[in-house]
């Protein structure tokens, strides 16, 4: 019944790889170089960002004329779950000085440091739609950017940033990351995460793609993992409540300033209600939303809630128009389509190579630019291999990086993708590895000042779910740096912030009134509603004959 | 320029199966499986997650990175005539024909509270928390039952000596799945102790870097502030400038 597979591949796929195999030590010491800036740009028109379509103004709120994606737009655009008439405000379930939404290293490092500066445990509430740790965080392989040696110097680290992300980010928030980026380290250190090091006790520090340092700390291929359970369980030791499974899906206001949220159970479907003196938003990102129709490396709840809730309470939002696609998600086999390989796997030799076995791209051009090559070489040179499920993508020659670096470095290096291949009869060390684009980063989203603050008094922001800091293009590893640091300051500024506030502020859903208003101003019928909280994978034949009973 | 869009189409079509669920017309193979006893035919090439969802499933618990890294998606199966129960992640875990699962997506244990910066550096600590490490009965059932591969047992019996280096490195592909907890005849779980040796471990066992202390230093004396007040303060047109004369650092 199923047809022949050989080392994890079908027959002629494998037959393809012969050609990987035979250019290998041609291309070992030939590397196609870097595009022009002619290049670059003529290469480009093939982004998703930059394609034609996919896009609209703003027909409401704070950015109105802003272009952003149809699916950002659909959901800004969308409705609230609840109306004012359906939930009691009169009385609140939990009365924290500080509310975190969501506790990936954003809400964590806010927890955590609110509370190291004096905020009793109790008066804290972290929520979380899935599991404390069930985040973006927790994926992060390739590492955190730090500037803590010598040649390098937070300097350095402002202008590579800056320059990453077109020099659209906000300048003093690129300050507060870089010359907070060693004492993030520190702070690691102290509470025992492990960070590589080198034989002479130095951290290993690796390149990234656009920086002119190396400067890329990790522990191995699981760095996000390692940070977030290390945080996790400082977070738990110190008590802090952390509640689960319990999305918030409203931000309550007294008509201006933030002052709690509704929180809904995932479960049963009851509602509770927070009063709160502060609210940091650390809601991580949106690959969920499949921009343009893409597969995506993010967890199963990065589906945008956080900006949804925020904007329609009056935050304003920032460079909400770009979305970074990682050049190399897996293209095959069919069970890990749009999973991440890391970069560090071309800064350690990998190339992506066509079908005929030709390298047809430098393998560090900065995100954008790669992963338009890829596209171009797939759908425009027709030079991509076709998997059995239809999808098209170019091999990333992985044997390289041990022909490179010695027998035996993927295994030190890349024990996690190497295990993700295992378990689909694939070696990573002997075979190349099939490669498509995939949707990665929310690059915008809540504009913050260097204190984490958004345009909404009472409203933090941190992590992913904030703008300003990459402006249109974030660089490898400043990521999760920027989720601590500004998980970090949120933390320290509302601990300061709720000493100032003697009580609670009114509990009201007036905000949606006002937004429910412009949406029916711009015309938009009620036939969309957010946040969305989950993406929708059921299968077509078993949705088409459900029945709602209870 | 006309076929842009066409690409972009292509792309997100190729792509359906993955961003918006499998469709029934596409499916060359099936597999009979049994959700907790219940048989559904669902097609051979999907994990046990994107399985269940071809079912019908709307998960809300058992899963969260979908991508091997999180541990929310701890699965236990036993393969038609088969008499071993097999563990694995839901997510990761390609479906065969004749498989019953059930997913255990919490396990119940109570992580031991301390302060990591007052611990001492010796077995007493483990032992003062987790004093039930001293019945493992090396029966190696961990090892078996864990999907990242790793030796369980061997990180198990490590922290009984005090050997922190040794916990920490058997230790530290765990992603928390609870799998070798629910398994153990013992009622170690394994992965609290692992958690509590490689802190301990990256606290005491490794020193902090002499590079980092310095630069820590020179930011306390605000040795970067007139740079980096100059670039805060610079045109669009001056970072231009800087960012193309950046020299890059040797290999
Ligand atoms: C596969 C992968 C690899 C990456 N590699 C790197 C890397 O090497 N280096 C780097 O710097 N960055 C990397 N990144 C990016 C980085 O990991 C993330 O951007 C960052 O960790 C986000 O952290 P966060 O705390 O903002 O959000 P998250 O970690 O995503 O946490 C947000 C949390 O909020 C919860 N939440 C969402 N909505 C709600 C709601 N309505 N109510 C309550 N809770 C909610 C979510 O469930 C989640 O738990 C990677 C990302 C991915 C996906
Ligand atoms: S050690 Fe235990 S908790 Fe950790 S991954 Fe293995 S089975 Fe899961
Ligand atoms: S399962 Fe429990 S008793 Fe058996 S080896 Fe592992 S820790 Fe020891
Ligand atoms: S869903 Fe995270 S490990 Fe399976």
């Amino acid at each position: 019944m199923a047809e022949k597979y050989i080392d994890g591949y079908p027959e002629y796929m494998h037959k393809l790889i012969q050609k990987v195999h035979q250019t290998r030590a041609k291309r070992k010491d030939f590397v196609p170089k870097a595009l022009t800036p002619e290049g670059r740009e003529d290469v480009l028109q093939f982004h998703p960002d930059y394609a034609k379509g996919g896009k609209r103004n703003l027909m409401v709120g704070l950015n109105k004329g802003d272009i952003v994606p149809d699916e950002i737009a659909n959901l800004l655009e969308a409705y609230p779950l609840i109306e004012k008439g359906d939930i009691d405000l009169s009385k609140a379930d939990y009365s924290p000085e500080i509310l975190i939404i969501g506790g990936g290293l954003a809400g964590t490092s806010a927890a955590i440091w609110a509370n190291e500066m004096g905020v009793k445990a109790e008066n804290i509430l972290l929520t979380n739609k899935l599991r404390h740790g069930d985040a973006n965080s927790i994926m992060a392989e390739g590492g955190t950017q730090a500037a803590d040696r010598e040649p390098d110097s937070p300097a350095k680290h402002f202008i590579d940033t800056i320059g990453g992300g077109h020099f659209t980010n906000k300048p003093d928030v690129v300050r507060a990351l870089v010359t907070d980026a060693p004492i993030i380290m520190d702070w690691l250190c102290e509470l025992g995460a492990m960070l590589d090091r080198e034989e002479n006790g130095e951290f290993t520090e690796k390149w990234g793609g656009g920086t002119s340092v190396r400067r890329m700390h990790s522990c191995k291929d699981y760095t996000g993992l390692e940070e977030l359970r290390v945080l996790k369980d400082e977070f738990t030791n110190r008590l802090i409540p952390s509640i689960e499974h319990f999305p918030v899906i409203e931000l309550l206001t007294d008509g201006n300033k933030v002052t709690g949220a509704v929180l809904w159970n995932l479960e049963t479907g009851e509602y509770k209600i927070v009063k709160s003196k502060a609210v940091i938003m650390a809601t991580g990102g949106f690959g969920r939303l499949h921009i343009r129709g893409f597969p995506t490396t993010n967890h199963y709840g990065a589906t945008y809630d956080g900006v949804v809730l925020a904007y329609r309470a009056g935050a304003k939002l920032i460079d909400a128009d770009t979305v970074q696609y990682h050049p190399t998600g897996a293209a095959y086999p069919v069970q890990i389509i749009g999973f991440l390989l890391t970069e560090k796997l071309r800064a350690t030799g990998a190339q992506p190579v066509n079908k005929d076995g030709e390298a047809f791209v430098f393998p560090l051009e900065p995100r954008d630019v790669e992963a338009s090559a890829i596209i171009k070489e797939c759908y425009v040179r027709e030079n991509g291999v076709i998997t059995p499920t239809g999808l098209r993508g170019v091999w990333l020659d992985t044997p390289l990086i041990d022909l490179k670096n010695g027998e035996g470095f993927i295994d030190k290096s890349f024990p996690g993708i190497k295990r993700m291949y295992e378990r689909f009869g694939i070696d990573i060390r002997k075979n190349p590895v099939l490669i498509f684009p995939t949707l990665h980063y929310q690059n915008g989203g809540i504009e913050i000042d260097p204190w984490s603050h958004t345009s909404l008094e009472g409203l933090y922001a941190a992590g992913e779910v904030a703008g300003g800091i990459h402006g249109k293009n974030r660089l490898m590893g400043n990521s999760t740096l920027g989720t601590m640091v500004f998980g970090r300051r949120a933390g320290i500024d509302a601990a300061k912030f709720v000493q100032t506030q003697k009580s609670w502020g009114k509990l009201t859903l007036d905000h949606l009134d006002v937004y429910v208003q412009m949406l029916k101003a711009a015309n938009i019928k009620p036939e969309r509603r957010a946040p969305i909280i989950l993406p929708e994978y059921r299968g077509k034949a078993a949705l088409a004959r459900m029945i709602d009973v209870f | 320029m006309s076929n842009e869009k066409s690409v972009m189409e292509r792309i997100a079509e190729a792509n359906k199966p993955v961003t918006a669920g499998v469709d029934e017309k596409d499916i060359k193979h099936w597999v009979t499986i049994r959700i907790m006893g219940k048989a559904y035919r669902v097609p051979s090439d999907l994990t046990i997650l994107t399985a269940m969802e071809f079912a019908g499933y709307r998960f809300v618990r058992g899963v969260g990175c979908r991508q091997g890294f999180c541990g929310a998606c701890g699965t236990v199966y036993r393969k038609e005539g088969e008499y071993k129960l097999k563990t694995g992640l839901a997510c990761q875990t390609r479906v065969e024909d004749g498989m019953y699962l059930v997913q255990i997506p919490f396990s119940p244990a109570q992580k031991a509270i301390y302060d990591i910066k007052k611990e001492r550096y010796n077995v007493s600590t483990i032992l003062k928390y987790y004093p039930e490490v001293a019945k493992c009965v090396s029966c190696n059932t961990c090892t078996k039952a864990c999907p990242q591969d790793i030796e369980v047992m061997d990180y198990v019996q490590a922290a009984l000596r005090g050997n922190y280096e040794k916990v920490a490195e058997t230790s530290f592909d765990c992603i928390r799945c609870g799998l070798c907890a629910m398994r153990c005849p013992a009622e170690i779980v394994q992965y609290d102790i692992g958690q509590l040796g490689r802190r301990m471990y990256g606290r005491y066992g490794m020193d902090k870097p002499d590079h980092l202390k310095i630069r820590l230093k020179e930011l306390e004396e605000k040795k970067f502030d007139p740079e980096l007040d100059k670039l805060e303060k610079a045109t669009k047109e001056e970072l231009v400038k800087f960012y193309a004369a950046r020299e890059r650092e040797k290999d």
